[in-house]
């Protein structure tokens, strides 16, 4: 018996008769992060991290049974040594550590290599298989330092300043959302649209230390917005609140903005490579580090990479998920923040 | 360089004209002026010999970052674009320079004539100095395509804002023959190689389309009704014995037209003549598919001569006698036009568009259903008192369209385009019936409500057969109407025909997938336009 399998229902474990990141509902789901694709309502009990559990209390509602553990404290579920390690993708990310009769699996949902100041830094741990996300999964990923793209976003608020713009940044509400908090709150006031203040109360009570914003309500004057910084989830990009603002300028963080054509197609007026994956040297690096014999690649550039893994001489091979969307955040589930 | 990155950058970092034209004005006010006349002349086409082959450059790029033929396939797929995969796909740059873009498009076209291997010391030196976004505009220089989303008229207007000049002289200037490294900035705004007196044209009076019925317009013999061509609208000018054909779009494009050029020997000094340049053959106006393939090239066949000759089927007198008769009537103005056709040697390629006869709304509307046939859009009403306006002015002028073709398709591709991560499935392929298969036929973006957009990206994502990237194969169940402006040959496309101006009329929730329409119908229907 493999210490994983890969079922119609996700990723399961049958020696612990649990899943990591199930689509379908199980008994037991075991959680990477809180992205939409990786957690989904309906399991009986969730296991994650204990900055996860706020995150998947305000999306998935109140009453949700959830258990916690932090990085590093191994626990047994029937036989199976499990752990968490930090993943470093987002605030309360995992990479989810199994162990049975000796043989060690790594699931990673996403991760990224580089820290980015808030999600606690990606630790690679060793293991017999790996399974791997490939977002950006092809080698004309390659981030620029992420002080670098901070500094250009900086830059580009005080053009819109000087301008008499609004700065409109789209971002997730979960990650993005916070590095761009993080980072830019000396510069000015921000601004952020309630999926973001809600999820951040949350992480606040929790103890992430994060810095002070102001929730946008109808009520705050176009005028008073222009001075500061609105941070506002892909789902709301196109929305009439949007177009209601005057001479707004947008920005979009997305590791997809790395390509022009993802530039224009989305039509704001800035795009920022700023990711929450890896990028092709990161991705490289990490499963290096794992010393893994076997790789399993989900969601993303999964067929190149897989044959690139190959190449090089890693044994690896393509796994079917349902990832890959948690950055969708659907008009819906902002709504529902709304309602929360 | 470095400044030249920063304009590219600026331009592509807003998807709104106003910025756009200020980060224009801003280069020309502060970049080397050595530079100037050379980004001039890549944004408008003017291109220097291709000094090295793209299959070499891809070949180095290859090599230096370390990866497989089929990765750097694969990545070049993904981003659409191979100057922009290279300058992605290398390793960072070891040093910094900023040589000014001039020196290195000179170095560049001095590699002409070089060995392979004296052309790859220089190309991999430059890379090893330049940043992702130098590097992007660089292999932009070597390969001479360099459209980044700036019209001419857009830089002229940058230009003459910039230089206080106007735009119209500009345009006339930089459409002449110049030599970036032979004319300085200054020189080429003031036009010192052509002779811009005698070129600039006036704004194209334009008309409304008609909402309300034609009963409203009063009586029909105060309007004089034309067809509404569909060419290239055009206006000539002829003055001091020189001849300028100037397009709506407000480009010069007199040398695409040699079958015009006698107009210059036969039109008097100080005439300017509105019209629409169509094709025709036997004195039958061809469809724009036709006139199409005579377009934007650089140089025209005999043969192209031959098969799709061109003529100018006269509107409007605006200049008559060196003296502006704009404000004449139509009335007085068509027949000065009448008088200056007569007096052309050469018969049947300039002529006037003919006025349609009619005595009442009804039977003109009658006339109108012919439209097609006559390969024409519908009729054109001009008040017989009217003044010829500059741009648009409601009243005076209409135009009285006919709808557009129409044909039943059913969805078979939907994407969320290259950036892959928008909210929603917004483009898609359709396809029309060929026997038991599916043949692609359109692709489409706008023309759907909101709501119609989320109905759609939910059956997108419960119906998904394939992934292929970013694309979903779906499941053909979705009927959607498709409304287009004419049909033409293709053969870039399987079905061998290509529809233009194709955007989404309405979807058709009533029909099912096998109620759409077949290949043969659009045949059909190609048949009946020639
Ligand atoms: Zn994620
Ligand atoms: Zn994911």
């Amino acid at each position: 018996m493999a210490i994983i399998e890969f079922t119609s229902k996700g990723i399961y474990c049958p020696q612990g008769r649990f899943y990591i990141d199930p689509w379908q509902p199980v008994d037991l789901a075991v959680t990477t992060h809180g992205h939409a694709d990786h957690v989904k309502w309906g399991n009986k009990a969730y296991l994650c991290h204990d900055l996860t559990k706020p995150i998947l209390k305000q999306r998935l509602g109140l009453d949700l049974p959830v258990e916690t553990l932090p990085y590093g404290k191994q626990i047994l579920i029937n036989g199976v040594k499990v752990s968490l390690h930090p993943a470093g993708h987002v605030i309360g990310s995992a990479q989810i550590r199994l162990e049975y009769k000796g043989e060690i699996c790594v699931v990673s949902g996403d991760y990224k290599v580089e820290y980015d100041g808030i999600s606690t830094a990606f630790e690679p741990v060793r293991c017999h298989s790996f399974v791997s996300e490939s977002t950006f999964g092809l080698p004309i990923y390659k981030w620029q330092p992420q002080q670098e793209i901070f500094k250009e976003i900086s830059n580009w608020v005080s053009d819109n300043h000087d301008q008499q713009k609004t700065s409109v940044l789209i971002a997730y509400s979960l990650g993005k959302a916070q590095r761009l908090i993080k980072n830019l709150s000396a510069q000015c006031p921000i601004y952020v649209h309630s999926s973001i203040a809600n999820l951040n109360e949350g992480l606040i009570k929790a103890g992430v230390d994060l810095p002070e914003t102001i929730r946008i309500t109808p009520e705050i004057k176009k005028e008073t917005l222009q001075q500061g910084i609105v941070i506002v989830p892909p789902a709301l990009a196109d929305g009439k609140w949007m177009k209601s603002l005057q001479s707004a300028a947008t920005g979009i963080c997305s590791g997809w903005m790395q390509v022009r054509a993802g530039r224009r197609w989305r039509s704001a007026d800035a795009g920022f490579a700023l990711s929450d994956h890896a990028d092709w040297q990161g991705l490289l690096q990490a499963i290096h580090e794992t010393g893994a014999e076997k790789v399993y690649v989900t969601h993303g550039f999964v067929s190149p990479f897989t044959k690139y893994l190959n190449e090089i001489g890693i044994t690896a091979s393509e796994v079917q998920t349902r990832y890959g969307e948690e950055e969708e955040e659907t008009a819906e589930t902002v709504t529902n923040l709304k309602e929360a | 360089m470095k400044r030249f990155a920063q304009l590219i950058h600026e331009l592509e970092n807003s998807n709104k004209t106003n910025d756009k034209l200020a980060a224009l004005v801003g280069y020309f006010s502060t970049a080397n002026d050595k530079d100037k006349p050379y980004v001039i002349a890549l944004f408008t086409g003017k291109k220097p010999r291709r000094p090295v082959s793209t299959a070499l450059i891809r070949e180095w790029a290859t090599q230096l970052s370390q990866i497989p033929d089929w990765l750097f396939a694969e990545s070049y797929h993904s981003v659409g674009d191979l100057s922009e995969t290279i300058a992605l796909i290398l390793p960072p740059a070891s040093k910094q320079t900023d040589k000014p873009l001039n020196q290195w498009i000179t170095e560049l076209a001095q590699l002409n004539g070089q060995t392979d291997e004296e052309k790859k010391t220089f190309i991999l030196d430059a890379w090893d100095q330049l940043n992702t976004k130098e590097r992007f505009i660089f292999n932009k220089l070597i390969s001479g395509n360099f459209r980044i989303g700036i019209s001419s008229k857009m830089l002229v207007n940058a230009l003459a804002k910039q230089s206080d000049t106007d735009s119209s002289k500009i345009m006339h200037s930089i459409m002449g023959k110049w030599d970036p490294s032979e004319i300085t900035y200054t020189e080429l705004i003031e036009g010192v190689h052509v002779n811009t007196d005698s070129s600039w044209p006036y704004p194209f009076c334009l008309a409304y389309a008609l909402e309300a019925e034609a009963d409203n317009l009063g009586q029909p013999q105060e309007w004089q009704a034309e067809w509404k061509w569909d060419g290239i609208r055009g206006q000539i000018v002829k003055r001091n014995g020189e001849l300028f054909i100037w397009s709506r779009g407000e480009e010069l494009v007199t040398a695409q037209f040699p079958e015009l050029s006698f107009l210059m020997d036969e039109l008097p000094d100080g005439t300017v003549l509105d019209g629409e340049i169509l094709s025709v053959k036997d004195g039958k106006v061809q469809p724009f598919s036709i006139l199409q393939q005579r377009l934007n090239r650089k140089t025209i066949s005999k043969n192209q001569l031959n098969e799709i000759p061109v003529g100018f089927f006269m509107y409007d007198l605006l200049e008559y006698k060196a003296k502006d008769v704009r404000e004449q009537p139509l009335s007085e103005r068509r027949a000065l036009l009448e008088e200056i056709t007569m007096q052309l040697k050469t018969k049947d390629i300039a002529v006037l568009s003919p006025v349609i006869t009619y005595e009442s709304w009804t039977e003109l509307a009658e006339i109108r259903q012919e439209s097609r046939a006559m390969n024409s859009e519908g009729i054109m009403l001009k008040k017989l008192t009217s003044a010829y306006h500059s741009g648009r002015k409601k009243g005076d002028w209409w135009k009285w369209k006919i709808n557009p073709y129409t044909i039943d398709t059913v969805m078979i591709y939907a994407q969320k385009g290259s950036g892959r991560r928008a909210n929603h499935f917004t483009d898609y392929t359709f396809a029309i019936r060929d026997g038991e298969q599916l043949i692609t036929i359109a692709k489409a973006y706008s023309g759907l409500t909101d709501k119609e957009i989320k109905e759609v990206d939910s059956f997108v994502r419960k119906n998904a057969i394939e992934k292929f990237g970013p694309v979903r194969t779906v499941k053909p169940e979705l009927v959607f109407e498709i409304a287009f402006e004419g049909i033409a040959i293709s053969k870039r496309h399987k079905a061998g025909l290509a529809l233009r101006f194709p955007r989404i009329a309405r979807w058709r929730k009533d029909k099912i997938a096998a109620e759409i329409n077949t290949l043969e119908d659009l045949r059909q229907l190609y048949t009946s336009t020639l």
